[in-house]
């Protein structure tokens, strides 16, 4: 495959998941049964008028295609409605809600990866040692164990030392440095971003363990071996540099993971995200703020996924020929 | 099993002549001696199907030994673990231990339904995707990727709460979200199946494609579907617990998902009712480590590739050239 065919594959193919997502969530909530009408007019006592009102205000009277051209046109311009909860536009939002989580997200994914490279490196490297078994199995649990139960032992066990709820002390008054700021904000993201290592450790790590044990079984491994090369540097640059590729895969695939422990996550900790947004429009029925937040979750996934696909790229260099 | 109950469907029933080939017995035999051989090889494989076995028995018979109801106080409120209360209450003085033992019922049913369901949809995408190749192959694995794409909790999120909370809702919201690795295995496995000389020479000798799937891919792709199933299954009851816990799961059940919903939702935390929290999410870990090891054991039993290693320091040995296990050379 060609270097340029190869991207050029991968972004049409991101494009086109993200034209299918719009889509998607575009029918998603006027196909299925429970439309946003039939749940709003479940009022008591709901007159036939109230009803019709409503549909001509949500501009469901229309055709679907125009409807569908409709939600098109305003998407491109950004706008993604106007949320029932608090009656601002969804898309500000959002905003708000993803500068609060991707701070926590991103920390908390780069620490469980040097982690989980770390372990899975080690026991790989001694496979059916003590010291294997030991980390296998605990990677084995923390991988069994539900986020939400992680976030909730924690919460208890450490509630009386870390801050556990939002992500500043509301009792701060005044003016406050920088630093002191800095500080707040980081003691209160410790057990979320805590909370979240722990959840990915687990299979970050098995996933790395079995990618390097693929690659040892490999015949290139044996020539490094018979060639006399050191231990170190046949695991890092042989082994790892090749089990590189199939890590990127399946972390790029743990995203829908890290999403999902981020919605537990946020909503033990009250942390402001787009997780605790997700749910709250859930419990509060807001479907505007469903739809954005269902969009904007999914949408960032596939570019991450892309942006994994690039990373790939750049690692394989037999994609050229 | 999925490879016997498959030839015997496939069988002319009635037919004067046996149909040829393995029958239900032997299929069913050779199963129970290949399970029976990786318990023995893996003692990891045997502690998962414990696992998994007593959690079933456990919940089959939890209405009878519950020492008290799920729904009435039987005690204070949030009272500590006791001789009487071994879980202690919870936040309406229920007793924590019976609710375990009933909660799971729910979580192992919708965990062992939705990925019944997946095995289904999966199995079907991928064989019909791998044994026809080309628009088939495309159109089914493109949709495939989508799905692969589109973080699941998410999508199950807005789903169920669209269709509104019911327990065979949340079976085919997690069933049908499931489907995708499934399908991608399936897939490759066919594809390699499928140019095997034996299925060749079913097709010259004029064996009907449907005939060929069912008697001749299926069994062969047996073995790596149902550990596929068991893997799923862990992940179908994380996704239960998952949705249970936002509100979203069956109304007025009590699950495991629900314990720790509660748990939540009523600030168990604040009183430090630790004992509210602790027992259902070891339930869950030890229901969801017992599928991944079995799980993982006869998927690991099926890659030859994992059992070399040019790298081991105790251990390294080539790979054999001829024969496997013992007789390996």
């Amino acid at each position: 495959m060609i270097r340029s065919d190869y991207l050029l594959k991968r972004v049409t193919f991101a494009i086109v998941t993200i034209f299918v997502v719009i889509t998607l969530n575009f029918f998603m909530f006027r196909v299925l049964p429970g439309t946003a009408v039939t749940n709003l007019s479940k009022v008591p006592n709901a007159s036939a008028q109230l009803r019709r009102e409503l549909r001509i205000e949500f501009g469901l009277n229309l055709p679907v295609g125009t409807q569908y051209l409709d939600y098109l046109k305003e998407l491109a311009h950004g706008n993604l409605g106007i949320s029932f909860g608090n009656q601002q536009p969804v898309a500000s939002n959002l905003k708000t809600a993803l500068l609060n989580t991707l701070p926590v997200v991103t920390i908390a994914t780069v620490i469980s990866l040097i982690i989980g490279i770390g372990t899975g490196v080690l026991s790989a490297w001694r496979r059916g040692s003590k010291l294997d078994h030991l980390s296998t199995n605990a990677a084995i649990v923390l991988y069994a164990l539900p986020t939400q139960w992680i976030a909730l032992i924690l919460l208890i066990a450490l509630s009386r030392y870390l801050p556990t709820a939002g992500t500043t002390n509301p009792f701060q008054i005044g003016p406050v440095s920088f630093w002191s700021n800095l500080g707040d904000l980081s003691s209160h993201m410790t057990l979320p971003a805590l909370t979240l290592v722990l959840t990915l450790y687990g299979g970050n790590t098995l996933i790395i363990r079995s990618a390097l044990l693929e690659t040892l079984g490999e015949d290139y491994m044996l020539t490094a071996r018979a060639k006399g090369i050191g231990k170190r540097r046949m695991m890092w640059s042989h082994a790892l540099r090749n089990a590189m590729l199939p890590i990127t895969t399946l972390i790029a695939l743990s995203f829908g993971t890290i999403v999902a422990g981020a919605i537990l996550m946020e909503v033990v900790f009250s942390w402001p995200g787009i997780g605790q947004a997700l749910y709250q429009s859930v419990q509060q029925r807001d479907y505007p703020m469903m739809q954005g937040g269902f969009l904007l979750i999914t949408v960032s996934v596939v570019l991450f996924n892309l942006l994994a696909d690039l990373v790939y790229f750049k690692l394989d260099p037999r994609i050229k020929a | 099993m999925t490879a016997a109950a498959s030839t015997r469907a496939a069988g002319t029933p009635g037919a004067p002549v046996p149909p040829p080939g393995p029958g239900r017995g032997p299929a069913v035999r050779h199963g129970a001696r290949r399970l029976a051989s990786l318990l023995r090889e893996r003692p990891s494989a045997a502690v998962g199907l414990g696992l998994i076995i007593f959690f079933v028995i456990l919940s089959a018979i939890a209405p009878l030994i519950a020492p008290y109801s799920t729904t009435v106080a039987s005690g204070p409120v949030y009272a500590a673990p006791s001789a009487r209360h071994w879980f202690g209450t919870d936040d309406g003085g229920i007793d924590v231990f019976s609710l375990v033992l009933v909660g799971g019922r729910i979580s192992l049913i919708v965990g062992a339904a939705a990925s019944g369901v997946a095995l289904i949809v999966g199995g079907l995408i991928g064989v019909l995707s791998g044994y026809f190749g080309g628009w088939t192959d495309m159109g089914l694995m493109r949709v495939t990727d989508y799905f692969l794409v589109i973080p699941d909790l998410v999508l199950m999120i807005v789903v169920a709460a669209l269709w509104g909370p019911s327990l065979n809702h949340v079976i085919l919201v997690i069933g049908l979200l499931l489907w995708t690795t499934t399908a991608r295995i399936v897939r490759a496995e066919v594809q390699s199946v499928r140019e095997r000389v034996y299925v060749r020479r079913a097709r010259t000798m004029g064996a009907s494609n449907a005939s060929i799937m069912a008697r001749h891919v299926l069994p062969q792709i047996a073995p790596l579907l149902i550990a596929n199933t068991v893997l799923c299954i862990a992940i179908a009851i994380f996704d239960e617990t998952s949705l249970d816990f936002l509100g979203l799961g069956a109304p007025n059940t009590v699950s495991w998902g629900t314990i720790l919903e509660h748990a939540n939702d009523h600030t168990a935390a604040t009183y430090g009712a630790w004992w509210t929290v602790v027992p259902a999410g070891i339930c869950i870990a030890a229901v969801i480590v017992g599928c991944y090891l079995l799980g993982q054991a006869l998927e690991d039993s099926l890659n030859p590739r994992l059992k070399v290693s040019h790298f081991a320091f105790k251990s390294w040995r080539l790979r054999p050239l001829v024969g496997r296990g013992d007789k390996a050379i």
